[in-house]
Protein backbone atom coordinates (compact mmCIF):
# COMPACT_ATOMS: atom_id res chain seq x y z
CA UNK A 1 0.00 0.00 0.00
CA UNK A 2 1.40 3.35 -1.11
CA UNK A 3 -0.50 6.54 -1.03
CA UNK A 4 1.14 9.80 -2.31
CA UNK A 5 -0.84 12.93 -1.33
CA UNK A 6 -0.20 16.68 -1.85
CA UNK A 7 -2.34 18.77 0.65
CA UNK A 8 -2.30 23.04 -0.98
CA UNK A 9 -4.16 25.79 0.47
CA UNK A 10 -2.95 29.23 1.62
CA UNK A 11 -0.74 29.28 4.22
CA UNK A 12 -2.56 29.63 7.63
CA UNK A 13 -5.27 27.01 6.43
CA UNK A 14 -3.36 24.61 8.46
CA UNK A 15 -1.74 22.87 5.45
CA UNK A 16 1.32 21.91 6.52
CA UNK A 17 0.11 20.92 10.41
CA UNK A 18 -2.71 18.30 8.50
CA UNK A 19 -0.05 16.97 7.17
CA UNK A 20 2.04 16.85 9.83
CA UNK A 21 -0.67 14.78 12.20
CA UNK A 22 -1.17 12.43 8.74
CA UNK A 23 2.12 11.50 8.54
CA UNK A 24 2.44 11.28 12.49
CA UNK A 25 -0.65 8.76 12.41
CA UNK A 26 1.09 6.89 9.71
CA UNK A 27 4.56 7.03 11.89
CA UNK A 28 2.29 5.06 15.24
CA UNK A 29 0.68 3.11 12.01
CA UNK A 30 4.23 1.18 11.42
CA UNK A 31 4.47 2.92 7.77
CA UNK A 32 6.88 4.20 5.75
CA UNK A 33 6.63 8.46 5.96
CA UNK A 34 8.29 11.26 4.22
CA UNK A 35 6.64 15.10 4.47
CA UNK A 36 7.95 17.22 2.20
CA UNK A 37 6.86 21.14 2.86
CA UNK A 38 7.17 23.84 -0.38
CA UNK A 39 9.02 26.06 2.56
CA UNK A 40 9.28 29.81 2.66
CA UNK A 41 7.85 32.65 1.23
CA UNK A 42 4.56 30.45 0.41
CA UNK A 43 4.01 30.44 4.00
CA UNK A 44 3.56 34.41 4.10
CA UNK A 45 0.23 34.83 2.52
CA UNK A 46 1.06 33.28 0.03
CA UNK A 47 -0.25 29.57 -1.05
CA UNK A 48 1.32 26.52 0.63
CA UNK A 49 1.46 23.24 0.23
CA UNK A 50 3.10 19.82 1.80
CA UNK A 51 3.42 16.12 -0.24
CA UNK A 52 2.45 13.19 2.10
CA UNK A 53 3.29 9.86 1.58
CA UNK A 54 2.43 6.88 4.18
CA UNK A 55 3.64 3.65 2.49
CA UNK A 56 4.21 -0.04 3.71
CA UNK A 57 7.85 0.32 1.54
CA UNK A 58 10.62 2.04 1.84
CA UNK A 59 10.31 5.74 -0.01
CA UNK A 60 11.88 6.98 -2.76
CA UNK A 61 11.31 9.97 -3.52
CA UNK A 62 9.56 12.81 -1.38
CA UNK A 63 9.28 14.96 -4.59
CA UNK A 64 6.33 13.96 -7.04
CA UNK A 65 4.91 15.61 -9.87
CA UNK A 66 1.82 13.31 -9.80
CA UNK A 67 -0.33 12.25 -6.59
CA UNK A 68 -3.40 9.48 -5.68
CA UNK A 69 -4.77 12.29 -3.96
CA UNK A 70 -4.88 15.75 -3.68
CA UNK A 71 -6.82 17.90 -0.63
CA UNK A 72 -7.24 21.70 -2.47
CA UNK A 73 -7.97 24.38 -0.15
CA UNK A 74 -8.12 27.42 -2.80
CA UNK A 75 -8.50 28.61 -6.72
CA UNK A 76 -4.48 28.80 -7.02
CA UNK A 77 -3.93 25.32 -5.94
CA UNK A 78 -6.88 23.57 -7.92
CA UNK A 79 -5.64 25.42 -11.46
CA UNK A 80 -1.69 23.93 -9.99
CA UNK A 81 -2.47 21.04 -9.21
CA UNK A 82 -5.98 18.96 -10.73
CA UNK A 83 -3.58 17.67 -13.82
CA UNK A 84 -1.23 16.22 -11.39
CA UNK A 85 -4.02 13.52 -10.19
CA UNK A 86 -3.28 10.27 -11.51
CA UNK A 87 -6.29 8.85 -13.42
CA UNK A 88 -8.83 6.70 -11.51
CA UNK A 89 -6.71 9.18 -8.69
CA UNK A 90 -8.99 11.28 -6.10
CA UNK A 91 -9.49 14.57 -5.61
CA UNK A 92 -10.93 16.51 -2.45
CA UNK A 93 -11.72 20.04 -2.43
CA UNK A 94 -13.34 23.08 -0.88
CA UNK A 95 -15.92 24.53 -2.61
CA UNK A 96 -15.31 28.35 -0.56
CA UNK A 97 -14.36 30.83 -2.53
CA UNK A 98 -13.34 28.18 -5.94
CA UNK A 99 -15.09 29.74 -9.04
CA UNK A 100 -13.44 27.67 -11.60
CA UNK A 101 -14.48 23.46 -10.42
CA UNK A 102 -12.71 20.62 -11.20
CA UNK A 103 -13.00 19.71 -14.92
CA UNK A 104 -11.33 15.99 -15.10
CA UNK A 105 -13.66 13.15 -14.90
CA UNK A 106 -10.91 10.58 -15.21
CA UNK A 107 -10.71 10.77 -11.09
CA UNK A 108 -13.07 10.85 -8.20
CA UNK A 109 -14.09 14.73 -7.55
CA UNK A 110 -15.10 15.08 -3.73
CA UNK A 111 -16.58 18.64 -2.54
CA UNK A 112 -16.10 18.65 1.06
CA UNK A 113 -17.79 22.05 2.45
CA UNK A 114 -14.94 22.10 5.46
CA UNK A 115 -14.92 26.36 5.32
CA UNK A 116 -18.97 26.34 6.10
CA UNK A 117 -18.71 23.34 8.61
CA UNK A 118 -15.82 24.88 10.66
CA UNK A 119 -17.76 28.18 10.95
CA UNK A 120 -21.12 26.51 11.98
CA UNK A 121 -18.92 24.22 14.64
CA UNK A 122 -17.67 27.36 15.85
CA UNK A 123 -14.49 26.54 15.65
CA UNK A 124 -13.06 27.85 12.74
CA UNK A 125 -9.45 26.83 13.94
CA UNK A 126 -10.62 23.08 13.73
CA UNK A 127 -11.40 23.54 9.75
CA UNK A 128 -7.65 20.94 8.93
CA UNK A 129 -9.21 18.28 11.04
CA UNK A 130 -12.41 18.37 9.52
CA UNK A 131 -10.57 17.93 5.99
CA UNK A 132 -8.46 15.22 7.36
CA UNK A 133 -11.66 13.42 8.76
CA UNK A 134 -13.25 13.65 5.22
CA UNK A 135 -9.85 12.68 3.69
CA UNK A 136 -9.68 9.40 5.61
CA UNK A 137 -13.18 8.62 4.98
CA UNK A 138 -12.39 8.23 1.43
CA UNK A 139 -9.13 6.86 1.73
CA UNK A 140 -9.17 4.79 4.84
CA UNK A 141 -5.27 4.53 5.29
CA UNK A 142 -4.80 5.05 8.86
CA UNK A 143 -7.32 4.87 11.91
CA UNK A 144 -9.07 7.79 12.85
CA UNK A 145 -7.70 6.44 16.61
CA UNK A 146 -4.34 6.35 15.66
CA UNK A 147 -4.38 10.23 14.55
CA UNK A 148 -5.84 11.29 17.66
CA UNK A 149 -2.61 9.10 18.91
CA UNK A 150 -0.72 11.27 17.02
CA UNK A 151 -2.31 14.15 18.67
CA UNK A 152 -1.35 13.23 21.59
CA UNK A 153 2.36 12.94 20.86
CA UNK A 154 2.78 15.79 18.45
CA UNK A 155 0.68 18.77 20.59
CA UNK A 156 2.41 20.44 23.77
CA UNK A 157 0.81 18.59 27.02
CA UNK A 158 -0.69 22.80 27.34
CA UNK A 159 -3.12 22.15 24.28
CA UNK A 160 -4.02 18.30 25.76
CA UNK A 161 -7.40 19.86 26.32
CA UNK A 162 -8.24 20.61 22.77
CA UNK A 163 -7.81 16.82 21.99
CA UNK A 164 -11.49 16.41 22.15
CA UNK A 165 -12.43 19.02 20.01
CA UNK A 166 -10.12 17.78 17.26
CA UNK A 167 -11.24 14.68 17.44
CA UNK A 168 -15.09 15.86 17.38
CA UNK A 169 -13.81 17.61 13.59
CA UNK A 170 -12.30 14.71 12.48
CA UNK A 171 -16.10 12.80 12.99
CA UNK A 172 -17.74 15.48 11.53
CA UNK A 173 -15.57 15.28 8.86
CA UNK A 174 -16.61 12.15 8.21
CA UNK A 175 -19.72 12.99 8.08
CA UNK A 176 -19.52 15.86 5.56
CA UNK A 177 -18.46 12.82 2.88
CA UNK A 178 -20.94 9.93 4.25
CA UNK A 179 -23.25 10.68 1.69
CA UNK A 180 -20.46 10.72 -1.48
CA UNK B 1 19.77 12.50 29.69
CA UNK B 2 17.04 9.05 28.95
CA UNK B 3 18.20 7.03 26.42
CA UNK B 4 15.05 6.34 23.78
CA UNK B 5 17.52 3.99 21.56
CA UNK B 6 15.01 2.37 19.58
CA UNK B 7 11.98 5.13 19.59
CA UNK B 8 11.50 5.99 16.08
CA UNK B 9 10.99 9.63 15.87
CA UNK B 10 9.53 11.87 13.13
CA UNK B 11 11.90 15.16 12.22
CA UNK B 12 13.15 17.62 10.25
CA UNK B 13 16.73 16.70 8.86
CA UNK B 14 17.87 19.99 10.29
CA UNK B 15 16.15 18.99 13.65
CA UNK B 16 17.97 15.44 13.59
CA UNK B 17 21.22 17.30 13.22
CA UNK B 18 20.53 19.06 16.61
CA UNK B 19 19.30 16.22 18.35
CA UNK B 20 22.09 13.54 16.96
CA UNK B 21 24.66 16.60 17.81
CA UNK B 22 23.47 16.39 22.01
CA UNK B 23 23.52 13.08 21.82
CA UNK B 24 27.08 12.51 20.02
CA UNK B 25 27.90 15.09 23.61
CA UNK B 26 29.40 17.40 21.52
CA UNK B 27 30.58 20.50 23.28
CA UNK B 28 30.07 23.59 21.37
CA UNK B 29 27.49 24.77 18.60
CA UNK B 30 28.18 28.20 17.05
CA UNK B 31 25.75 28.94 14.41
CA UNK B 32 23.51 32.32 12.82
CA UNK B 33 20.09 31.71 11.43
CA UNK B 34 19.47 31.32 7.78
CA UNK B 35 16.81 29.25 5.49
CA UNK B 36 16.89 26.71 4.81
CA UNK B 37 18.97 25.27 8.18
CA UNK B 38 17.79 27.78 10.39
CA UNK B 39 15.72 24.41 12.84
CA UNK B 40 18.87 23.76 13.64
CA UNK B 41 20.06 26.47 15.93
CA UNK B 42 15.99 26.65 16.86
CA UNK B 43 15.90 23.09 17.60
CA UNK B 44 19.33 23.45 19.96
CA UNK B 45 17.63 26.16 21.77
CA UNK B 46 14.89 24.61 22.60
CA UNK B 47 16.31 21.56 23.48
CA UNK B 48 18.61 23.39 26.22
CA UNK B 49 21.60 20.76 26.04
CA UNK B 50 23.38 23.47 28.12
CA UNK B 51 21.12 22.22 31.01
CA UNK B 52 21.45 18.74 30.47
CA UNK B 53 24.76 17.51 28.75
CA UNK B 54 26.33 21.06 29.28
CA UNK B 55 26.83 21.65 25.47
CA UNK B 56 26.75 25.25 24.03
CA UNK B 57 24.72 26.75 22.13
CA UNK B 58 25.32 29.99 21.15
CA UNK B 59 24.12 32.68 18.36
CA UNK B 60 27.08 34.61 17.27
CA UNK B 61 26.85 37.86 15.41
CA UNK B 62 27.82 36.47 12.48
CA UNK B 63 28.79 33.34 10.61
CA UNK B 64 32.64 34.60 10.58
CA UNK B 65 32.39 35.38 14.14
CA UNK B 66 30.73 31.55 14.00
CA UNK B 67 33.30 29.87 12.35
CA UNK B 68 36.27 30.96 14.12
CA UNK B 69 34.56 30.51 16.91
CA UNK B 70 34.78 26.66 15.94
CA UNK B 71 38.06 27.17 15.11
CA UNK B 72 39.14 28.17 18.94
CA UNK B 73 37.13 25.53 20.39
CA UNK B 74 38.77 22.75 18.06
CA UNK B 75 42.08 23.96 18.83
CA UNK B 76 41.57 23.02 22.50
CA UNK B 77 40.26 19.56 21.22
CA UNK B 78 36.59 20.42 21.69
CA UNK B 79 33.62 19.08 19.52
CA UNK B 80 32.24 22.23 18.11
CA UNK B 81 30.08 22.68 15.33
CA UNK B 82 28.15 25.15 13.19
CA UNK B 83 25.96 25.06 10.62
CA UNK B 84 24.63 27.19 7.90
CA UNK B 85 23.34 27.86 4.06
CA UNK B 86 25.21 28.76 1.24
CA UNK B 87 25.93 32.22 1.66
CA UNK B 88 26.69 31.84 5.37
CA UNK B 89 28.94 28.83 4.16
CA UNK B 90 30.95 31.26 1.56
CA UNK B 91 30.94 33.78 4.61
CA UNK B 92 33.18 30.92 6.36
CA UNK B 93 35.70 29.45 4.10
CA UNK B 94 38.19 31.61 5.38
CA UNK B 95 38.04 30.09 8.76
CA UNK B 96 37.67 26.90 7.38
CA UNK B 97 40.81 26.86 5.87
CA UNK B 98 42.42 27.79 9.11
CA UNK B 99 41.13 24.86 10.42
CA UNK B 100 42.08 22.74 7.96
CA UNK B 101 45.39 24.03 7.92
CA UNK B 102 45.79 24.21 11.85
CA UNK B 103 44.49 19.84 11.35
CA UNK B 104 41.95 20.48 13.63
CA UNK B 105 38.47 18.27 13.89
CA UNK B 106 35.24 20.10 13.56
CA UNK B 107 32.35 19.31 11.91
CA UNK B 108 30.68 22.13 9.17
CA UNK B 109 27.02 21.58 8.31
CA UNK B 110 25.79 22.87 4.90
CA UNK B 111 22.03 23.00 4.11
CA UNK B 112 22.83 24.10 0.09
CA UNK B 113 20.12 27.06 -0.97
CA UNK B 114 19.69 28.20 -4.71
CA UNK B 115 22.77 30.63 -5.18
CA UNK B 116 25.16 32.46 -6.75
CA UNK B 117 25.25 35.16 -4.36
CA UNK B 118 22.33 35.71 -1.87
CA UNK B 119 19.81 33.38 -4.29
CA UNK B 120 16.85 31.47 -3.15
CA UNK B 121 16.00 29.98 0.38
CA UNK B 122 15.13 26.78 -1.96
CA UNK B 123 16.87 23.94 -2.58
CA UNK B 124 20.60 23.52 -4.07
CA UNK B 125 23.57 21.48 -4.61
CA UNK B 126 25.05 23.98 -6.44
CA UNK B 127 28.20 24.08 -3.44
CA UNK B 128 29.66 20.55 -4.67
CA UNK B 129 32.49 22.45 -6.20
CA UNK B 130 33.26 25.11 -3.09
CA UNK B 131 32.48 21.96 -0.76
CA UNK B 132 34.83 19.17 -2.39
CA UNK B 133 37.56 21.13 -4.26
CA UNK B 134 38.55 23.90 -1.14
CA UNK B 135 36.73 26.70 -1.18
CA UNK B 136 38.79 28.69 1.28
CA UNK B 137 42.22 29.41 -0.39
CA UNK B 138 45.02 26.38 -0.44
CA UNK B 139 45.61 23.17 -0.65
CA UNK B 140 43.27 21.35 1.65
CA UNK B 141 40.21 18.93 1.89
CA UNK B 142 37.10 18.59 3.64
CA UNK B 143 35.68 15.37 4.42
CA UNK B 144 32.63 15.64 2.87
CA UNK B 145 29.25 14.19 3.92
CA UNK B 146 26.25 13.71 1.80
CA UNK B 147 22.92 12.82 3.32
CA UNK B 148 19.94 11.25 1.26
CA UNK B 149 17.64 11.03 4.32
CA UNK B 150 16.59 12.35 7.47
CA UNK B 151 18.16 9.20 9.08
CA UNK B 152 21.46 9.92 7.52
CA UNK B 153 21.35 13.70 8.65
CA UNK B 154 21.39 11.87 11.96
CA UNK B 155 24.08 9.72 11.20
CA UNK B 156 26.34 11.81 9.47
CA UNK B 157 26.57 13.85 13.07
CA UNK B 158 28.35 10.93 14.60
CA UNK B 159 30.45 9.58 11.57
CA UNK B 160 31.32 13.35 10.69
CA UNK B 161 32.81 14.02 14.27
CA UNK B 162 34.16 10.47 14.33
CA UNK B 163 36.18 10.99 11.13
CA UNK B 164 37.06 14.36 12.29
CA UNK B 165 38.97 13.49 15.23
CA UNK B 166 40.49 10.02 13.58
CA UNK B 167 42.09 12.18 10.83
CA UNK B 168 42.14 16.02 12.61
CA UNK B 169 40.62 17.66 9.36
CA UNK B 170 37.46 19.16 9.44
CA UNK B 171 34.48 17.40 7.99
CA UNK B 172 31.21 18.69 6.32
CA UNK B 173 27.54 18.31 5.82
CA UNK B 174 26.74 19.04 2.80
CA UNK B 175 23.10 18.81 2.61
CA UNK B 176 20.45 20.51 0.40
CA UNK B 177 16.99 22.25 1.42
CA UNK B 178 15.17 18.82 0.30
CA UNK B 179 16.92 16.96 3.48
CA UNK B 180 16.51 19.82 5.35
CA UNK B 181 13.34 20.62 5.36
CA UNK B 182 11.48 17.10 4.92
CA UNK B 183 10.59 15.25 7.88
CA UNK B 184 10.87 11.23 8.18
CA UNK B 185 11.05 8.58 10.31
CA UNK B 186 14.49 8.68 12.50
CA UNK B 187 16.02 6.64 15.32
CA UNK B 188 18.06 8.66 16.93
CA UNK B 189 21.73 7.35 17.85
CA UNK B 190 22.33 6.37 21.66
CA UNK B 191 23.05 9.06 23.45
CA UNK B 192 26.36 9.59 24.99
CA UNK B 193 27.84 11.97 27.82
CA UNK B 194 30.77 14.66 26.42
CA UNK B 195 34.54 13.67 27.26
CA UNK B 196 35.85 14.67 30.30
CA UNK B 197 38.97 17.10 30.72
CA UNK B 198 40.92 13.79 31.10
CA UNK B 199 39.47 12.15 27.86
CA UNK B 200 40.12 15.08 25.74
CA UNK B 201 43.73 15.00 27.27
CA UNK B 202 44.41 11.95 25.94
CA UNK B 203 42.64 12.07 23.11
CA UNK B 204 43.77 15.03 21.79
CA UNK B 205 47.45 15.71 23.45
CA UNK B 206 48.00 18.31 20.55
CA UNK B 207 45.04 20.42 22.23
CA UNK B 208 46.24 24.19 22.71
CA UNK B 209 44.62 23.80 26.82
CA UNK B 210 47.34 24.55 28.90
CA UNK B 211 51.01 22.52 29.97
CA UNK B 212 49.31 19.22 31.53
CA UNK B 213 52.32 18.58 32.49
CA UNK B 214 54.13 19.21 29.25
CA UNK B 215 57.16 21.67 29.16
CA UNK B 216 55.82 23.73 26.77
CA UNK B 217 52.25 25.23 25.86
CA UNK B 218 50.60 23.39 22.86
CA UNK B 219 49.86 26.30 19.93
CA UNK B 220 47.77 25.97 17.52
CA UNK B 221 48.62 28.54 14.49
CA UNK B 222 48.74 27.72 10.74
CA UNK B 223 51.66 30.59 9.90
CA UNK B 224 54.62 29.43 8.75
CA UNK B 225 57.14 31.60 7.29
CA UNK B 226 59.92 29.47 6.62
CA UNK B 227 58.63 27.76 3.19
CA UNK B 228 60.70 24.70 3.34
CA UNK B 229 58.62 24.07 6.92
CA UNK B 230 55.52 25.32 5.04
CA UNK B 231 56.16 22.57 2.25
CA UNK B 232 56.36 19.81 4.96
CA UNK B 233 53.16 21.09 6.32
CA UNK B 234 51.70 20.46 3.16
CA UNK B 235 53.44 17.07 2.97
CA UNK B 236 51.98 15.94 6.03
CA UNK B 237 48.32 17.20 5.27
CA UNK B 238 48.47 15.25 1.82
CA UNK B 239 49.52 12.15 3.19
CA UNK B 240 46.65 12.83 5.43
CA UNK B 241 44.41 13.18 2.16
CA UNK B 242 45.93 10.16 0.68
CA UNK B 243 45.14 7.66 3.64
CA UNK B 244 41.66 9.05 3.76
CA UNK B 245 40.94 8.41 -0.11
CA UNK B 246 42.29 5.04 0.74
CA UNK B 247 39.90 4.28 3.72
CA UNK B 248 37.03 6.23 3.45
CA UNK B 249 35.22 6.90 0.35
CA UNK B 250 31.38 5.72 0.80
CA UNK B 251 28.59 5.00 -1.49
CA UNK B 252 25.84 3.28 -2.23
CA UNK B 253 24.37 1.62 -5.55
CA UNK B 254 20.94 0.68 -6.26
CA UNK B 255 19.91 -1.70 -9.00
CA UNK B 256 23.41 -1.65 -10.76
CA UNK B 257 23.40 -5.51 -11.35
CA UNK B 258 21.86 -5.98 -14.57
CA UNK B 259 22.09 -2.22 -15.50
CA UNK B 260 22.35 -0.69 -18.96
CA UNK B 261 22.56 2.45 -17.84
CA UNK B 262 23.84 4.23 -14.62
CA UNK B 263 22.16 7.62 -13.26
CA UNK B 264 24.98 9.01 -10.80
CA UNK B 265 23.13 11.11 -7.86
CA UNK B 266 23.98 12.16 -4.35
CA UNK B 267 21.44 13.87 -1.36
CA UNK B 268 17.84 14.77 -2.71
CA UNK B 269 18.33 14.15 -6.22
CA UNK B 270 19.51 10.35 -5.32
CA UNK B 271 16.15 10.29 -3.79
CA UNK B 272 14.55 11.74 -6.78
CA UNK B 273 16.42 9.10 -9.01
CA UNK B 274 15.28 6.00 -7.22
CA UNK B 275 12.02 6.42 -8.05
CA UNK B 276 12.93 7.39 -11.69
CA UNK B 277 14.29 4.35 -11.82
CA UNK B 278 11.44 2.29 -10.56
CA UNK B 279 9.28 4.05 -13.26
CA UNK B 280 11.91 3.55 -15.74
CA UNK B 281 12.15 -0.39 -14.59
CA UNK B 282 8.57 -0.83 -14.67
CA UNK B 283 8.66 0.73 -18.79
CA UNK B 284 11.74 -1.82 -19.29
CA UNK B 285 14.39 0.64 -18.97
CA UNK B 286 17.61 -1.37 -17.32
CA UNK B 287 19.03 1.87 -14.94
CA UNK B 288 20.64 1.72 -11.88
CA UNK B 289 21.82 4.53 -9.31
CA UNK B 290 25.18 5.08 -7.84
CA UNK B 291 24.74 7.23 -4.81
CA UNK B 292 28.21 9.05 -3.49
CA UNK B 293 27.92 9.28 0.35
CA UNK B 294 31.24 11.03 0.26
CA UNK B 295 31.73 13.71 -2.01
CA UNK B 296 34.95 14.09 -0.69
CA UNK B 297 36.64 11.39 -1.08
CA UNK B 298 34.99 10.59 -4.34
CA UNK B 299 33.99 6.50 -5.00
CA UNK B 300 36.46 6.92 -8.63
CA UNK B 301 36.84 3.48 -8.56
CA UNK B 302 33.43 2.24 -8.13
CA UNK B 303 32.23 4.49 -11.00
CA UNK B 304 34.98 3.55 -13.42
CA UNK B 305 34.34 -0.26 -12.68
CA UNK B 306 30.67 0.44 -13.44
CA UNK B 307 30.97 2.53 -16.22
CA UNK B 308 33.06 -0.71 -18.34
CA UNK B 309 29.75 -2.21 -18.69
CA UNK B 310 27.08 0.62 -19.08
CA UNK B 311 25.98 2.31 -22.16
CA UNK B 312 25.48 5.46 -21.01
CA UNK B 313 25.80 7.59 -17.47
CA UNK B 314 23.40 10.27 -16.08
CA UNK B 315 24.96 12.56 -13.42
CA UNK B 316 21.85 14.47 -12.18
CA UNK B 317 21.93 17.56 -9.89
CA UNK B 318 20.78 21.19 -8.37
CA UNK B 319 23.15 22.57 -10.55
CA UNK B 320 24.86 23.31 -13.72
CA UNK B 321 27.26 20.45 -13.84
CA UNK B 322 29.67 20.27 -11.01
CA UNK B 323 29.69 16.56 -10.10
CA UNK B 324 30.14 15.49 -13.85
CA UNK B 325 32.89 16.87 -13.82
CA UNK B 326 34.32 14.07 -11.50
CA UNK B 327 32.03 11.81 -12.66
CA UNK B 328 34.09 12.02 -16.12
CA UNK B 329 37.60 11.95 -14.37
CA UNK B 330 36.20 8.53 -12.88
CA UNK B 331 34.78 7.15 -16.23
CA UNK B 332 37.83 8.56 -18.56
CA UNK B 333 35.75 8.11 -22.09
CA UNK B 334 34.94 4.37 -21.24
CA UNK B 335 30.94 5.43 -21.94
CA UNK B 336 29.07 8.81 -22.68
CA UNK B 337 28.42 10.52 -19.44
CA UNK B 338 25.96 13.28 -19.63
CA UNK B 339 24.46 16.29 -16.90
CA UNK B 340 21.00 17.05 -16.23
CA UNK B 341 20.36 19.60 -13.58
CA UNK B 342 18.02 22.47 -12.55
CA UNK B 343 19.38 25.75 -11.22
CA UNK B 344 18.36 28.42 -8.87
CA UNK B 345 16.08 26.44 -6.13
CA UNK B 346 14.04 24.13 -8.62
CA UNK B 347 13.60 20.66 -7.73
CA UNK B 348 12.84 18.35 -11.12
CA UNK B 349 10.51 15.73 -10.59
CA UNK B 350 11.30 11.50 -11.01
CA UNK B 351 9.44 12.53 -14.73
CA UNK B 352 11.91 15.05 -16.00
CA UNK B 353 14.92 12.44 -14.61
CA UNK B 354 13.31 10.15 -16.66
CA UNK B 355 13.22 12.44 -20.04
CA UNK B 356 16.18 13.41 -19.59
CA UNK B 357 17.56 9.73 -19.46
CA UNK B 358 15.65 9.20 -22.54
CA UNK B 359 16.57 12.64 -24.04
CA UNK B 360 20.53 12.56 -23.41
CA UNK B 361 21.63 8.69 -22.84
CA UNK B 362 19.34 6.29 -24.06
CA UNK B 363 18.69 8.67 -27.60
Amino acid sequence: MKNEIIIAGFGGQGVLSMGKILAYAGLLDGKEVSWMPAYGPEQRGGTANVTVILSDEMISSPVLDTYDVAVILNQQSLDKFESRVKPGGLLIYDPYGIHRKPQRTDIKVAAVEATEAAIESGNPKTYNMLLLGALLKLVPMVPIETVVKGLEKTLPPRHHKLIPLNREAILRGEQLVENL
Amino acid sequence: MKQHEEEVKLLKGNEAIAHAAIRYGVDGYFGYPITPQSEVLETLEALMPWETTGMVVLQAESEVAAINMVYGGASSGKAVMTSSSSPGVSLKQEGISYIAAGELPALIVNVMRGGPGLGTIQPSQADYFQAVKGGGHGDYHLIVLAPASVQEMADFVGLGFDLSFKYRTPAMILADGVIGQMMEKVVLPPAKPRRTDAEIEAQCPWAARGKHGRKQRNVSTTLELDPQAMEKNNIRLQETYRKIEQNEVRFEEYMTDDAEYLLVAFGCMSRICRKTIEDARAQGIKVGLLRPITLWPFPSEAISRLAERMKGILVCELNAGQMVEDVRLAVEGKTPVRHFGRTGGIVPNPTEVLDALRKEVIK
